[in-house]
């Protein structure tokens, strides 16, 4: 049993969309065990665009994982908008799945078998008050590719394939796990364009996990994560946007 | 059409090598139950409307000599319904260029404006004249083994006179579907002929004028057949009655009930076998599928579907690929069930086929299958969705693997790093290996239970025909004889050896227990004709008791020292107490043994024999038939290589025919098992083998790595299939145990022989199309993803 949390008082915050207190992880990795997390504190506010910056094994997937209830803390709670995820049954969790976040994963995990716009469309079948697939492909500048599948797609085509899956369904959090990691700097550039433009036109708001600290200069904050734990975090002062980055 | 049915569709045809091989396997399952069972309904359907139709009697029974009169007496007997006397004769048959010695029973054809009982199908001709006195209708057995048609004609010799008769027809009777001469067990269509003639001109030339010897009759509703039996014996008793006996000792319609009842044994074992094996099968099969898709579940789950509409998508790609298989199996086993059912058909010259395929067998399989694959889909996708999505997307972690035993036992200097690798995957997943090669074991068992009756025939055939009867010719009289007329037989040029028997029918009866059969008297120094005990070993008769084929003791629930009733149905017909001294193995056909003198002084008569078996010259063959049918006695002759050949066109077609339905289904499910694993092993190591082309590895190192593991599971399937292949064979041989013949679990080397090959070959087929695929891994894609 985790003890109570002293800081619930700020989830109650109508501007905090994540409010996360002492989360810790352990996964069990063969014959030893692998300490990902070490108590973590931290919030997420509307509209916000935050990147978690550290090297690999930082615990930042971990942390986003848990976020978006793909996975689950070890100790601790995680609050969204008030709503306790780490007492959420299998249930709540995939309803808080369907209507609330949007994934973007570094491998893009789009369905083989299905076109761009089918893949964003098995999203927007079972969400509330989605766009029109065509209409999310249009939103990352793929509204020409609607009918290719994802072989047929180059990899910046096919990550923004899955950003337009992830924001069709209007979800309150945007959650990118590496987006860039797999592409070069001008087709990941195209792709940052792509989720700082949903951020800010439907105020959507997006955590996008990077080791590289270029990106970092087109958030709002700066979440600093070194072996399980936040070091310190950044604001910045003004966004760059995402075609005055370079790495 | 929603995004997730599309992506069903896709997968489908991505599948589709797959899909096909597992609903190959769902097919031949349900295609080898359908076929049995709609076989075996069909034959009894067919069977039971055509005794309706043709006037099938219920009851029968030879006499010496009545008068016309007695017919009404017994018509007014309780529980009779309608009577037919009639005249029937043995006769010799004389074939113009047919030297082998052919008899035949005469019968008078039902009169018009009488009872019609066992009416005649005309298959060619026309009917009878009644009028005329030189016209026959024959049997289209016989007819066909000898190509006869009508306007033939043919030679019988009735009552000592040589006859010339034009054959008008050529018919199907409901009592002879299987013409089986009564001094053999299996029918010689060829040497044995039924012939119907115009009852007027039959009676006159067999002396029975105003007479019959022969009655038939149906029961009234509701008549006990066993009354009715004990009635008509009373008034048969003084006109030399030899017993009445109702359908089950009827010979034609016994030996077609005793195929049934194998037929029906047959299918009912193969029904669960195949069912059995299809439907583990197929549940293996679609676990390991749905575990491939590990990822895809776990990208679905995380856009929120939930864990129901997942394992419906899932499941509905399973019933897909069922269905797949449901309907090729419904298809093919209709056909397969037409088509064997029309063999058996023509097998058993029915003069229609009312083809039976009951909904609810139908219904009952495919449910059975359907279910068994949904729950192997349950099963699957409940395990891939138990893992967090972040989990399941995760690469997996490194596989804990260990230092094989054979590393241990430190003998990896002499395996190659692929070798390695190979036996260390094999002894990382032990449980996934096992149930490969249960899976290809399974199969390969299949098919040696669907191949080794042929071994058990052959085998019967060597112990029956070459140990243990071993004459050249079996020649019978017209009534018990003299001893003297073995020395007649004996001074044929060309015969070596005459040895006498004494055939007599009998009834045996112990407690409630009742069998209709025959006791032979055999010389005590009998060396033709022997009964083997159950090590092969000639048995010699004690001086009195019996000896009964060890199935009839069963049968009769008889121990040595027990006193068995014998009714004799011969003669005057004495009832004697006969002690029980032992039991012999015979495979085919039952009975009782006795010491020729201790059975000619259990009937009280001197030194009778009604049969003789000779050793004959094979030089002097021909001239020896040519002077036994000159002989007036002798009323039937088997030439011993024509009972084998008989042997195996009975039995052995009627099982074989079977078996060879059944083993190609069984070699179907095998390619199918075969291929799935090859193919499953496949998708779930494809990136592990093309990071290794990247690493440097040749095309033919990771064919080896892969093939080299469905090798060594596929040689560990095949022993193992052998084990099962037995065990099936015997569970089989144990639901088969029967009447007309007892079949041994003898399993010769090629059948095992066939089974490993079905195995390999599915193996090697399948190894090939993986290896091809093999070839056009897509290393880049290997680059570009994780893992």
């Amino acid at each position: 049993m985790n003890p109570p949390d002293p800081t619930a008082a700020q989830a109650d915050d109508p501007n905090v969309v994540f409010h996360v207190h002492g989360v810790t992880k352990v996964y069990p990795m063969g014959e030893v065990e692998v300490q990902a997390l070490r108590g973590v504190d931290m919030d997420l506010y509307s509209g916000e665009l935050v990147v978690l910056l550290g090297p690999s094994g930082s615990g930042k997937s971990t942390l986003l994982n848990i976020l978006g209830g793909l996975d689950t803390p070890t100790a601790g709670h995680v609050l969204y908008r008030g709503r306790d995820l780490t007492r959420a049954s299998e249930r709540e969790l995939t309803d808080y799945r369907r209507y609330h976040v949007g994934f973007v994963f570094q491998f893009y995990n789009l369905i083989p078998s299905l076109t761009a716009r089918e893949n964003v469309a098995v999203v927007t079948e079972i969400a509330r008050q989605p766009m029109r697939p065509e209409e999310a492909l249009e939103l990352v500048g793929l509204g020409n590719r609607l009918d290719h599948f994802p072989a047929q797609l180059s990899g910046g085509e096919q990550q923004r394939v899955a950003i337009a899956r992830a924001i069709a369904k209007n979800p309150e959090v945007l959650l990118c796990d590496e987006p860039t990691g797999a592409l070069d700097s001008a087709t990941g550039i195209v792709v940052l364009e792509a989720i700082e433009r949903v951020n800010r036109e439907l105020g959507t708001a997006t955590a996008v996990i990077t080791h590289n600290a270029s990106i970092a200069q087109m958030a709002d904050r700066v979440i600093y994560m070194g072996d399980g734990l936040i070091t310190h975090v950044d604001t910045n002062a003004t966004r760059k946007a995402p075609r005055e980055l370079s790495w | 059409m929603r995004a997730l049915d599309r992506k069903l569709l896709r997968d489908l045809w991505y599948l589709r090598g797959q899909a096909l091989a597992i609903a190959l396997v769902i097919g031949a399952g349900l295609a080898a139950v359908l076929m049995s069972i709609s076989t075996l309904d069909s034959l009894q359907t067919t069977r039971a409307i055509y005794y309706r139709d043709y006037g099938f009697a219920h009851i029968f029974a030879s006499l010496k000599r009545a008068p016309e009169s007695l017919g009404e007496r017994i018509a007014a007997l309780p529980g009779v319904d309608r009577v037919a006397t009639r005249v029937w004769a043995p006769v010799t048959i004389e074939i113009a260029g047919f030297t082998d010695p052919v008899s035949g029973l005469l019968v008078s054809a039902p009169r018009a404006g009488r009872a019609d009982l066992n009416r005649l199908y005309l298959r060619a001709g026309r009917l009878l004249d009644p009028n005329r006195s030189d016209e026959v209708i024959i049997g289209d057995a016989f007819a066909e083994a000898h190509a006869f048609k009508p306007g033939d004609r043919l030679g019988v010799i009735v009552n000592g006179k040589r006859k010339q008769l034009n054959i008008v027809g050529i018919a199907l009777s409901p009592e002879f579907i299987y013409q089986i001469s009564p001094h053999a067990i299996f029918p010689d269509f060829a040497r044995f002929g039924v012939l119907w003639m115009a009852h007027d001109a039959l009676a006159t030339a067999f002396d029975m004028d105003g007479a019959f010897n022969n009655v038939t009759l149906t029961l009234a509703r509701g008549a006990r057949e066993a009354d009715v039996i004990e009635r008509l014996d009373a008034v048969l008793e003084r006109y030399g009655g030899l017993g009445a006996y109702g359908r089950e000792d009827q010979l034609s319609h016994r030996f077609l009930s005793q195929e049934f009842t194998q037929l029906e044994q047959m299918g009912r074992t193969f029904s669960v076998i195949f069912l059995g094996v299809a439907v583990f099968l197929l549940n293996m099969v679609v676990t390991r599928l749905v575990s491939t898709q590990r990822e895809e579940i776990a990208t679905l789950k995380a856009f929120g579907y939930s864990n129901a509409s997942i394992g419906l998508h899932y499941a509905k790609l399973v019933v897909a690929i069922v269905l797949l298989g449901i309907v090729a199996g419904v298809a093919a086993g209709i056909w397969l069930g037409q088509g064997l059912s029309h063999t058996y058909m023509e097998y058993y010259r029915f003069p229609y086929l009312h083809f039976q395929l009951r909904p609810s067998i139908v219904l009952g399989a495919t449910l059975t299958t359907a279910v068994a694959a949904l729950i192997g889909t349950v099963f699957a996708v409940r395990r891939a969705v138990r893992l967090p999505p972040a989990q399941a997307m995760r690469p997996e972690p490194p596989p804990l693997y260990r230092a094989t035993l054979m590393e241990r036992l430190g003998l990896q200097r002499w395996l190659s790093q692929p070798s390695r690798m190979i036996l260390r995957h094999i002894e990382r997943r032990p449980v996934k290996s096992a149930l490969s090669v249960l899976g290809i074991g399974l199969a390969g068992g299949i098919v040696i239970s669907g191949t080794f009756m042929t071994d058990a025939v052959d085998f019967m055939v060597e112990a029956e025909f070459r140990m243990a009867q071993r004459e050249d010719i079996a020649v019978s009289f017209t009534e018990p004889t003299s001893y003297r007329a073995l020395h007649e037989l004996a001074a044929l040029p060309g015969v070596t050896r005459v040895e006498p028997v004494r055939a007599v029918p009998v009834r045996l009866r112990h407690g409630q227990h009742i069998y209709r059969t025959a006791i032979q008297g055999l010389a005590p120094d009998a060396d033709l004709h022997r009964t083997l005990d159950t090590h092969l070993q000639p048995v010699s008769f004690p001086p009195d008791g019996i000896v009964l084929t060890d199935y009839l003791g069963t049968r009769l629930d008889l121990k040595p020292g027990d006193l068995l009733t014998v009714e004799v149905l011969d003669g005057s017909q004495p009832v004697r107490e006969v002690p029980v001294v032992g039991f012999v193995q015979q495979y085919i056909g039952t009975g009782g043994y006795m010491d020729l003198a201790a059975l000619n002084r259990l009937l009280r008569e001197d030194r009778a024999i009604t049969g003789a078996f000779l050793a004959v010259d094979a030089h002097q063959r021909e001239n020896v038939y040519a002077r036994l049918k000159k002989m007036p006695r002798v009323a039937g002759v088997q030439v011993h290589e024509n009972a084998i050949r008989n042997y195996y066109a009975s039995i052995g077609d009627l099982l074989l025919t079977f078996m060879t339905f059944i083993a190609g289904l069984a070699g179907a499910i095998t390619f199918g098992v075969v291929y799935n694993s090859a193919r499953i092993t496949l998708s779930e190591r494809s990136r592990e083998l093309a990071s290794l082309r990247v690493l440097g590895f040749t095309r033919g190192e990771i064919a080896y790595i892969l093939l080299g593991e469905l090798a060594l599971l596929t040689l560990a399937a095949i022993p193992l299939g052998f084990m099962v292949g037995r065990a099936l064979s015997a569970h089989f041989i144990a639901t088969i145990h029967q009447e007309l013949f007892r079949v041994p679990l003898v399993l010769n080397p090629d059948t095992y022989a066939l089974s490993a090959g079905i195995v390999l070959a599915s193996a090697i087929i399948s190894g090939l199309i993986v290896r091809r695929r093999l070839d056009r891994l897509d290393l880049i894609a290997v680059l570009k993803t994780k893992e």
